[in-house]
């Protein structure tokens, strides 16, 4: 009996994620515009929020260069918006951001702790007030339209995205590089003793997190129609993973994956029932949650399954 | 033919000489004891020799090649591997990952995940761990940590391993324990130099001892030529030595 609820249990594991794929997928053919605008702003922060944790989950790196990566990414699409397809667009977005990392990375990733968190989000200003001056003093525009693509494909688009990327980070977590971005994260002399090239393996994964951000980004914008760089390289975006993340919980795969929904879903929501209270409310709600829940929601759902089920031993 | 040979190495902190013009050669399949007082700069010569610290100037050569102004990991896939003094296993992973990381990195990186795991098993069952593999290495006793440490280094396949101090805080017993795997490690062929300030360790199994003082190599040779020895006497062991030798 034993048995087959452990086989039930890993193949429900492995059955849910993929339900609740074609579930989605199947949405858009009787749901309104409105919720799958709405997913389509939850799975485009659901996909910065994964791929921030991609490399700063395990590393310990916070990064708070999400924003310009997304931004490069907007600008990608903005400048070849009716000259490529779509699926052109969001690939070189996510190239452009890659390799941008790759640049950043190589200089930035002997720095440590504050330092890296510092210039990370130097790195948005910079870009920012870069493009502004570009546009005004070179391209005499300040901003940008952005040829529209229909709502379904956007959500649809989105949704490979963060398949891809679902994908990408399982296969990581996996392997011997994962254990050494793990290790890196743990302990960066003892891997770099042990033979790990940490320079590289920290370069690498915060580049193939930048794809992602980079791809979304370029996505989105055809969403926005007019973009500018404020809008672009807008600084809360590189805060918002990071809050989302602890929201959800570190420890655990699914843990970012909740938080920004649960996160994005309340932003909306907040915005168009308080819009005046709504970065007040906002703000009490995370520093509830911080304080309460230092593991986050996954973190608070593993104490209550366990608190209930240690409660059923107690009884019989 | 010489293992490691280090040329004039020297190392300033700001002001503060560590390591002044040390020479240093350590013959294949030896096992040379680095010993001096606190601060005499011992572990700022091993992370001379690892990578972790440019040298100020003085050369490395391991097995004939110049090692020195290579980085850690370099040094490490050449076949140089170390364990820290103080501990730095990779705490909230298994005692099995920890090693497992050396298996993959180490001097023959490509090798497939099966075989890895086997020679990681080995390396545990080899160190006494087998029975703690699938534990949080921060949940292990100090004496198992610093036996992963080594296991860990192992695991990278050296030719030369750096122990710092792993006798350190342990209990009699497990100091006995750990003067056999140094033994057993040495017979399988793998050079060593430890730094250590237990001195039953240090006469019972090195065949030649460096004493660092201020930086400074003040002597060199047998362990009955350094108890003898009236400068190491003077500034490091004390005449009680002398009295129980």
């Amino acid at each position: 009996m034993d048995i087959a609820r452990v086989i039930s249990k890993r193949s429900s594991a492995l059955w849910a994620p993929f339900l609740i794929l074609i579930l989605l997928a199947s949405l858009p053919l009787c749901a309104p515009q409105y919720t799958i605008i709405l997913l389509t702003t939850i799975f485009m922060y659901i996909v910065i929020t994964v791929s921030w944790t991609m490399f700063s989950g395990p590393t310990g790196y916070i990064s708070l260069a999400p924003a310009a990566f997304f931004g490069v990414g907007v600008y990608t699409s903005a400048l070849l918006g009716l000259v490529l397809p779509l699926p052109a667009i969001i690939g070189i977005g996510g190239l452009a951001s890659f390799c941008l990392a790759l640049f950043v990375g190589a200089l930035t990733l002997r720095l440590r702790g504050t330092y890296f968190v510092m210039f990370t989000f130097g790195l948005v200003e910079l870009l920012l007030h870069f493009v502004l001056w570009w546009e005004v003093n070179i391209t005499g525009t300040t901003g940008r339209v952005v040829p529209t693509v229909n709502n379904t494909k956007v959500f649809y688009f989105m949704l490979i995205i963060f398949v891809i990327l679902m994908f990408a980070l399982y296969t990581i977590r996996g392997s011997r590089f994962g254990l050494a971005l793990e290790a890196i994260g743990q302990n960066e002399d003892a891997a770099a003793h042990t033979g790990v090239n940490v320079t590289m393996v920290k370069v690498i994964t915060f580049a193939i997190s930048a794809f992602f951000m980079g791809a979304a980004g370029a996505l989105m914008a055809t969403r926005w129609t007019y973009i500018d760089p404020k809008i672009a390289f807008n600084p809360l975006l590189s805060f918002m993973p990071v809050l989302m993340a602890i929201f959800g919980g570190m420890g655990q795969l699914y843990g970012p994956i909740i938080g920004a929904a649960i996160f994005a879903y309340l932003e909306e929501f907040l915005i168009t029932r308080f819009p005046y209270y709504y970065m007040l409310i906002f703000g009490t709600i995370m520093v509830i949650a911080i304080v309460y829940m230092p593991e986050g929601l996954v973190g608070l759902i593993r104490r209550l399954l366990k608190s209930s089920t240690e409660g059923r031993h107690a009884r019989t | 033919m010489p293992v490691l040979e280090g040329k004039g190495l020297t190392k300033y902190f700001g002001g503060l000489v560590a390591v002044s013009n040390v020479d240093l050669h350590v013959d294949e399949g030896e096992i040379v004891g680095l010993i001096g007082p606190n601060g005499a700069g011992k572990t700022t010569l091993f992370n001379l020799i690892s990578g972790a610290l440019p040298l100020r100037s003085g050369t490395i050569l391991f097995k004939g090649q110049k090692i020195s102004g290579l980085k850690p990991y370099e040094i490490c896939r050449r076949g140089v591997a170390r364990t820290f003094q103080s501990i730095k296993v990779f705490p909230d992973m298994s005692a099995l990952q920890n090693v497992l990381l050396g298996s993959y990195f180490g001097v023959s990186p490509g090798m497939s995940s099966m075989e890895a795991l086997r020679e990681a098993k080995e390396i545990l069952e080899f160190m006494g761990l087998s029975a703690s593999s699938a534990t949080r290495a921060r949940d292990l006793t100090l004496a198992s940590q610093k036996r992963l440490e080594v296991a860990r280094a192992l695991a990278t396949k050296p030719q030369l391993l750096l122990i710092d101090e792993m006798m350190a805080g342990l209990n009699p017993t497990e100091v006995a324990q750990a003067i056999e795997l140094v033994s057993s490690i040495r017979k399988n062929g793998i050079t060593i130099i430890m730094i250590e300030h237990v001195m039953k360790a240090i006469m019972n199994v090195c065949e030649r001892i460096i004493v660092l003082h201020h930086g400074q190599k003040i002597a060199e040779g047998t362990p009955q030529e350094i108890v003898s020895s009236e400068t190491v006497i003077k500034v490091y062991l004390g005449e009680r030595a002398r009295a129980a030798s």
